[in-house]
């Protein structure tokens, strides 16, 4: 067991020694933070002081080593843009994501897996037609025409939710939370809706689908013949067992929600991680940009690890071929 | 009893009433955030606007943008390089500090440290001296007229509240230093900061101590960024904002359509303009004689372009064509400067063939995508007029976050670029940077190569000519050589517009900087 856990962690170590690597490459086609930076009427001379002092005159290699040296030492560095380090950026953004990212989890569960069971349990009524053919839509319409389009009817027309912004915050310490106001929840719905849109279409399908191969296994025709009752089979014998995999796939998806949370938060001018990556993009802010992709890439290797490692636990198989 | 409880309700309504009829919130919001509270941190005029309603500088901008005395109450030149400033008595910073020429003097030593982002800006003043607790005299590198206009963007900050928050000397990326007042601001200005939340929102209120009589009716700005523009639209109609500023030029009908909301439009200063290439060889031709040495060639580049129906068109009759490098309310701006070469394709096929190039000639157009007001749309224009009279132009856009880095080195032929003269908001701005050849600190964005040994020797005399009258004409001369040499290809000047909801009157700038303390809401 210490074994599989060591190489996991071993192999997590040369991800992040990747992820960094092409994220650092790929810093040079972005631009130069320079423009930006410098003033307007700025003379050749200033402009090239400032590389200097930035660092981003030097080879990339060496920018590289700099980087992975004061990163090892848990130093990430601080924001070209409004000079502030940058642990303490990505600390105040991350409240805003996480509680995004768990109502789209919660919308998405609680929405899917009883569309997908009553779509499974009578796939011919109007109902699950109705329910399969929006899913498509949902899963098909970019995430950005969604937002608007809720902004327009819900905000702007229906005037009920605010179109932007998290509402009024609680600070608990460090956390910032909209989950205790009135305002804050009611400006967490439109964006929660928008990010859960594919998930909860990609649920409800999943759930569909092992529902539907469930109910046509053997013990579940053994239960019906031994008259069981319907809501005891459909319920309690057959969901059980086609939820496995949607708790997997919940899993890695919430570390996708995560990442890819970006357009949500520009549409809805969300104070996460999303917008704070936008923003570092655009102005070139290459201390930020590096921190962002290197804590997606980990959230990432973590999660999977921890996956990797469940699986092992779970499945003697997989504990048997590693030893 | 009955009514001895009307009449308190009635009061009780009536000192809410009081309350609510007080209390003046304006929200508002644009693309852009607050980047930092550190006024020396940044170069962004954004952040400099926003920052002039906590920070006063010595010297402002009044209501007509011309310059008068804030913290500072008289000046005058003790020597030709050294200006004396008498000092407002009685002024508090917002923490109840008393203001005195210390603050001045700390605030310059911080601002002139080799560690400060916004140096440049005042790379002609060498330091402050504090002559006594309400003189300062600021000393310049040789005669320098534009002194006042520099200290317009100079915010004054607290040195006592910057000896004890350890803030003496600025942040500092290289040695990760960072400072207190990148999310602290303690001022003089019309409006305190309340709280600071990047992204999220900024909110300010009023300064009941601000030492100048308020021509504003506010208690309270509540700033909130919204960066994708169909969001801030939304919410302005909405009702959840009561200004947007800038309006997106494609909402504009829609929000003037919609009943309660109005456009507010003015030109800003900012001029767009395209950079000619005065190298020996085109990138689009390499090997080549580079064809636009020649003027007439660059003068048929001019009358081929047709800017009315770019403004049409492209610009929905927004923008003002010009034919000068500066804007009207510009020092330099002349009328007579001011006039394109007029659209005729004939001509510029005539003036082509003249030239030696009766089959035309290749080149490239770079322009970026998200800098300017419908930049990429304006290039695409241009290059099929260009090409209609022969000149085959290959148009290449990108991201302004690449684009400045590659015109910086020189990579493009034919380039977009925008001109605001900002900060000093002078045209000696567009011979420094734009017109002068690229050496001993001039011409910064002269990225066309361009060395006119006229325009070299008439900047240079302009940066020491304390004459008001004199200098002025030298900029109009320099500026008349420029255009009847195509030194650019002047295109338009930009639209400013706003959106706000009935009953919301804040002024324009023609330098795009919002300044609520002129502001009235009802």
């Amino acid at each position: 067991m210490l074994k599989v856990l060591l190489s996991r962690l071993g192999q997590a170590a040369l991800v992040m020694l990747v992820v960094s690597a092409v994220s650092f490459v790929m810093f040079r086609y972005v631009g130069d933070p320079v423009a930006s930076m410098a003033r307007e009427n700025a003379s050749v001379e200033e402009k090239a002081e400032l590389r200097r002092t930035l660092g981003i005159d030097q080879p990339v290699v060496v920018q590289y080593g700099r980087f992975l040296a004061r990163t090892l030492s848990g130093d990430l560095g601080i924001s070209f843009r409004n000079q502030r380090p940058v642990t303490q950026l990505i600390a105040e953004r991350l409240p805003a994501t996480l509680e995004l990212v768990i109502i789209a989890t919660i919308l998405s569960l609680s929405l899917g897996i009883p569309l997908g069971v009553l779509c499974a349990l009578k796939p011919n009524g109007v109902a699950a037609r109705l329910v399969q053919a929006l899913s498509l839509i949902g899963i098909s319409t970019p995430t950005f025409v969604t937002g608007i389009v809720l902004i327009l009817v819900f905000a702007v027309t229906l005037g009920w939710l605010p179109s932007f912004g998290r509402g009024q915050v609680v600070e608990l310490g460090w956390w910032s939370t909209g989950f205790l106001t009135w305002s804050g929840l009611k400006s967490l719905l439109l964006p929660g809706i928008t990010l859960a849109l594919y998930q909860l279409t990609l649920i409800m399908r999943l759930v569909r689908a092992e529902m539907i191969d469930v109910l046509s296994s053997d013990y579940i025709r053994f239960a019906k013949a031994r008259g069981l009752p319907t809501r005891y089979i459909h319920f309690r014998l057959a969901l059980r067992n086609a939820l496995m995999p949607v708790i997997t796939v919940t899993g890695l998806q919430i570390g996708s929600l995560i990442a890819f949370a970006i357009i949500t938060e520009t549409v809805f001018q969300w104070p996460g991680m999303g917008l704070l990556f936008i923003q570092a993009v655009s102005f070139v802010d290459i201390p930020v940009m590096a921190a962002y992709l290197l804590f997606v890439g980990l959230l990432f290797v973590i999660i999977n690890t921890v996956v990797d490692i469940l699986y092992a636990v779970v499945d003697p198989r997989l504990r048997a071929r590693s030893a | 009893m009955k009514t001895k409880l009307v009449a308190c309700l009635s009061v009780a309504v009536g000192a809410l009433m009081g309350v609510s009829a007080e209390a003046k919130t304006l929200r508002w919001s644009s693309p852009t955030d607050i980047t930092t509270l550190d006024p020396y941190a940044h170069t962004e005029s954004f952040t400099t606007s926003m920052l002039h309603h906590v920070f006063d500088p010595l010297v402002r901008r009044n209501r007509n943008l011309e310059l008068e005395p804030a913290l500072a109450v008289s000046w005058k030149n003790v020597a030709p390089d050294t200006w004396r400033f008498e000092l407002r008595k009685g002024v508090k910073f917002h923490n109840g500090d008393a203001f005195t020429a210390d603050d001045v003097v700390a605030s310059f030593d911080r601002l002139l440290d080799p560690t400060s982002r916004a140096r440049g800006n005042v790379a002609t003043i060498v330091k402050a001296v504090k002559v006594d607790d309400y003189t300062v005299d600021i000393m310049t590198q040789g005669p320098y007229p534009l002194l006042l206009n520099d200290l317009a963007g100079v915010y004054i900050m607290d040195k006592k509240w910057m000896q004890a928050n350890n803030a003496l000397k600025p942040g500092n990326i290289a040695t990760g230093v960072t400072t207190a007042a990148s999310t602290t601001a303690v001022g003089t200005g019309p409006f305190k900061i309340e709280s600071y939340k990047p992204d999220a929102g900024t909110n300010f209120v009023v300064n009941t101590d601000w030492w100048d009589k308020p021509q504003h009716n506010l208690t309270r700005i509540e700033f909130k960024p919204v960066k994708s523009d169909a969001t801030r639209v939304a919410a302005l109609l909405s009702g959840e904002l009561d200004l947007i500023a800038p309006a997106p030029l494609q909402d504009l009908q829609r929000i003037s359509a919609a009943p309660g909301f109005k456009v507010v439009e003015e030109p800003s200063l900012r001029l767009i303009m395209l950079t000619v290439p005065f190298r020996p060889e085109l990138k689009a031709m390499p090997g080549q004689k580079n064809p636009m040495l020649d003027l007439k060639v660059r003068q048929a580049m001019w009358h081929a372009i047709d800017f009315e129906a770019i403004k049409k068109r492209v610009m929905r009759d927004k923008s003002r064509n010009t034919g000068t490098l500066v804007a009207p309310p510009v020092p330099g701006y002349s009328k007579d400067n001011d006039q394109p070469f007029g659209y005729d394709p004939e001509k510029a096929k005539k003036l082509l063939a003249e030239a030696g190039y009766p089959n035309g000639f290749k080149t490239k157009l770079n322009c970026p995508n998200d800098r300017y007001i419908n930049d990429e749309q304006t290039c695409v224009a241009i290059a099929s007029m260009w090409t209609k009279v022969g000149i085959q132009t290959d148009l290449q856009t990108e991201s302004r976050a690449t684009y400045f880095p590659r015109q910086d080195r020189f990579e493009f032929d034919v380039s977009m670029v925008g001109w605001a003269t900002l900060p000093p908001m002078d045209g000696f701005s567009v011979l420094a940077s734009l017109l002068a050849e690229q050496k001993e600190g001039y011409g910064g964005s002269n990225s066309g190569g361009l060395a006119n040994p006229q325009i070299d020797a008439l900047t240079r005399k302009a940066a020491v000519e304390m004459d008001e009258t004199k200098r002025r004409a030298m900029l109009v001369e320099t500026l008349k050589i420029a255009r009847d040499s195509v030194a650019y290809i002047p295109i338009h000047q930009q639209p400013l517009a706003w959106a706000v909801r009935d009953g919301v009157d804040v002024p324009q700038f023609a330098d795009e900087y919002v300044r609520l303390w002129f502001a009235n809401v009802k």
